[in-house]
């Protein structure tokens, strides 16, 4: 078991560094240095520029440089926002985030897990129809079309939520977390069902009927710990997905997150933030990855083994 | 070869019971055929503009309506359609190449080769793309063919798992071992062997990656770093539509409406297609 753990860290240790290089040189790559968009400015400028950003040193030592940076969190100065260094527009950006995930989380578990439950318990019922058609336009209306939807029946029409910003009036935090989490609740909703009607047919489930269990002690005590493994499993993805949402919801509602400062470095060509952010993204990726997993393994005693 | 042919007629007849798969391939049909022949029956030109008129509600002259410019928004969908879907076929097709061939290399060749690839597969699976297309978007500049082939590059992954696992139960059949045993050449064994056995999953988990790649497409469009004006897929219609969305409601809704219903459509026709193809999995 521990073994496992060890080698799951271990292995996403190369790739981190692999990936952290991989960006670098691709960013080294394109075309036209960082400040050529600029008015011209005189050669003078340019090279103290280049001097002030470590660009004139040989590619292999701005590597190590970089590299070692990152160890101690530091990802360089912002070529667009001069004087603030990418960590700290990160670290600006990051607790809002967060806390968005963190509602678009809850809300998908608590409205997936909820009616994928159910919809297993009451197959081939409206209570199974019903939810799962829902699913069925959670997926297949993207977060893109979905939040303006949203802002247009409660913002505009309605007038009953804010229609943007983040922390600033009441309630406009609804909005974009609902928008962020429901095609999250959608998918949850389906895996849950698919994990929940295997869990359902099997033995050890009639032996706990049988035994004469009420039927809420045999869904929540027998049922739902191998039957939700599934969506466990999915959690891991889903903040690859939630991250790639924000990018949509924090520019759609204006909210000052690392979404949607991403967005704009992509804009404005802010490569060392470009740069910067990559490397934290996946690295925060990697890491739930990591924990999805080993939850999904310690919830699973039968894939401890391999 | 009567085996495997009344399989895929097995397939077709339940294939054809199932009403929303049904309804999803003749959605589909018609959509594709409007596609092709946008020139023809668009009403106006993409980028025909009639200033004078500006944003008008859907009316007889232009059925829904138009956007800013005076541009028709139905000639608009039309033409977004072309994009839309070719970019779905296309970067599906990329994928399908390297997925098939990874998987059935993997899966072929076992042992260390297989542990080898695989393990870069699981790797590939942990890391943010969409932040790498992104990335490749702005280096490289927003290059319709590098968008096809990015977004090709990075759905290939679970096709490969998929054709891996089948390959793995073909691979010990007697008729692998009998072309073995006959000297089949490694290439010809892929193509005349093992691939005609793993056309039903390849088929239905295409049909699950176009919508997926479709909506990557428009995902990167919205965000202003897909498709670039005045050329127009799906997502910048929609783009468009969320800016303008509180005076000229009609140019979000037409174009998410007909976005959704494709994606209905091609979703309800992979999982019909996935059921048809293996009953085991449908209940």
């Amino acid at each position: 078991m521990l073994s496992i753990f060890l080698k799951r860290i271990l292995l996403a240790i190369p790739v981190l560094i692999a990936v952290a290089s991989i960006t670098f040189f691709l960013v080294r790559l394109a075309p036209g240095g960082p400040f050529d968009a600029e008015k011209a400015v005189s050669e003078q400028v340019m090279k103290n520029l280049n001097e002030v950003y470590n660009l004139n040193a040989p590619l292999s030592e701005q590597y190590f440089d970089y590299m070692s940076g990152i160890l101690v969190g530091d990802f360089g100065p912002s070529f667009r926002f001069p004087g603030r260094s990418v960590t700290e527009l990160i670290m600006t950006g990051l607790p809002v985030t967060f806390e968005l995930a963190i509602y678009s989380m809850l809300i998908a578990l608590f409205i997936g897990t909820l009616s994928g439950v159910t919809a297993a318990l009451k197959r081939n019922t409206f209570l199974d129809y019903i939810p799962m058609s829902i699913a069925m336009i959670g997926i297949c209306v993207p977060t893109f079309l979905l939040g303006p939807l949203l802002v247009l029946i409660f913002g505009i029409n309605l007038e009953l939520l804010p229609v943007s910003g983040w922390d600033q009036l009441p309630g406009d935090k609804i909005l974009p977390s609902l928008t962020l989490g429901f095609a999250y609740a959608a998918y949850i909703a389906r895996l849950s069902r698919g994990g929940m009607l295997e869990i359902l047919n099997q033995d050890f489930i009639r032996t706990a009927r049988a035994k004469g269990l009420t039927e809420t002690m045999v869904v929540t005590k027998h049922a739902m710990q191998g039957g939700l493994i599934p969506v466990v499993s999915f959690l891991g993805p889903a903040v690859a997905g939630l991250l790639a949402g924000s990018f949509v919801v924090e520019t759609i509602f204006q909210i000052p997150g690392l979404g949607r400062f991403y967005v704009e470095a992509a804009f404005n060509r802010d490569y060392t933030m470009i740069l910067g952010t990559t490397i934290f993204f996946s690295f925060m990726i990697v890491v739930f990855n990591l924990f999805s997993d080993i939850l999904a393994l310690w919830l699973n005693p039968r894939s401890r083994d391999i | 070869m009567s085996n495997s042919s009344s399989l895929w007629s097995d397939a077709l007849s339940r294939l054809l019971k199932n009403k929303a798969a049904v309804g999803g391939a003749i959605i589909l049909l018609i959509l594709i055929t409007l596609a092709i022949l946008a020139p023809f029956i668009a009403p106006y030109p993409y980028a025909y503009q009639d200033l004078d008129l500006g944003a008008s509600p859907p009316s007889s002259a232009h059925l829904l309506g138009t956007d800013v410019l005076g541009r028709d928004l139905l000639s608009r969908i039309l033409y977004g359609a072309r994009i839309s879907l070719l970019v779905g076929f296309i970067a599906t097709t990329v994928a399908l190449f390297i997925g098939v061939s990874w998987g059935i290399i993997a899966g072929y060749f076992g042992g260390k080769v297989d542990s080898i690839m695989m393990r870069i597969v699981d790797v590939l699976y942990g890391l943010p793309f969409i932040i790498f297309i992104i990335l490749l978007m702005v280096i490289f500049g927003r290059n319709l063919w590098l968008l096809f082939l990015a977004i090709g590059a990075i759905e290939w992954l679970t096709m490969a798992r998929i054709v891996r696992a089948q390959v793995l139960t073909l691979k010990n059949q007697e008729f692998v071992l009998a072309a073995q045993a006959m000297g089949v050449s490694n290439f010809a064994m892929f193509k005349r062997h093992l691939l005609p056995n793993i056309l039903g999953p390849i088929a239905v988990y295409a049909t699950l990656t176009i919508p997926q790649v479709m909506l990557l497409e428009s995902f990167l469009s919205f965000l202003g770093l897909g498709i670039q004006p005045p050329m127009s897929s799906w997502g910048t219609l929609i783009k468009d539509g969320v800016e303008s969305m509180e005076e000229y409601s009609w140019l979000l809704i037409y174009p998410g409406l007909t976005f959704t219903i494709t994606l209905f459509s091609l979703n309800f026709f992979g999982d019909g297609l996935r059921d048809a193809l293996d009953p085991k999995t449908s209940d």
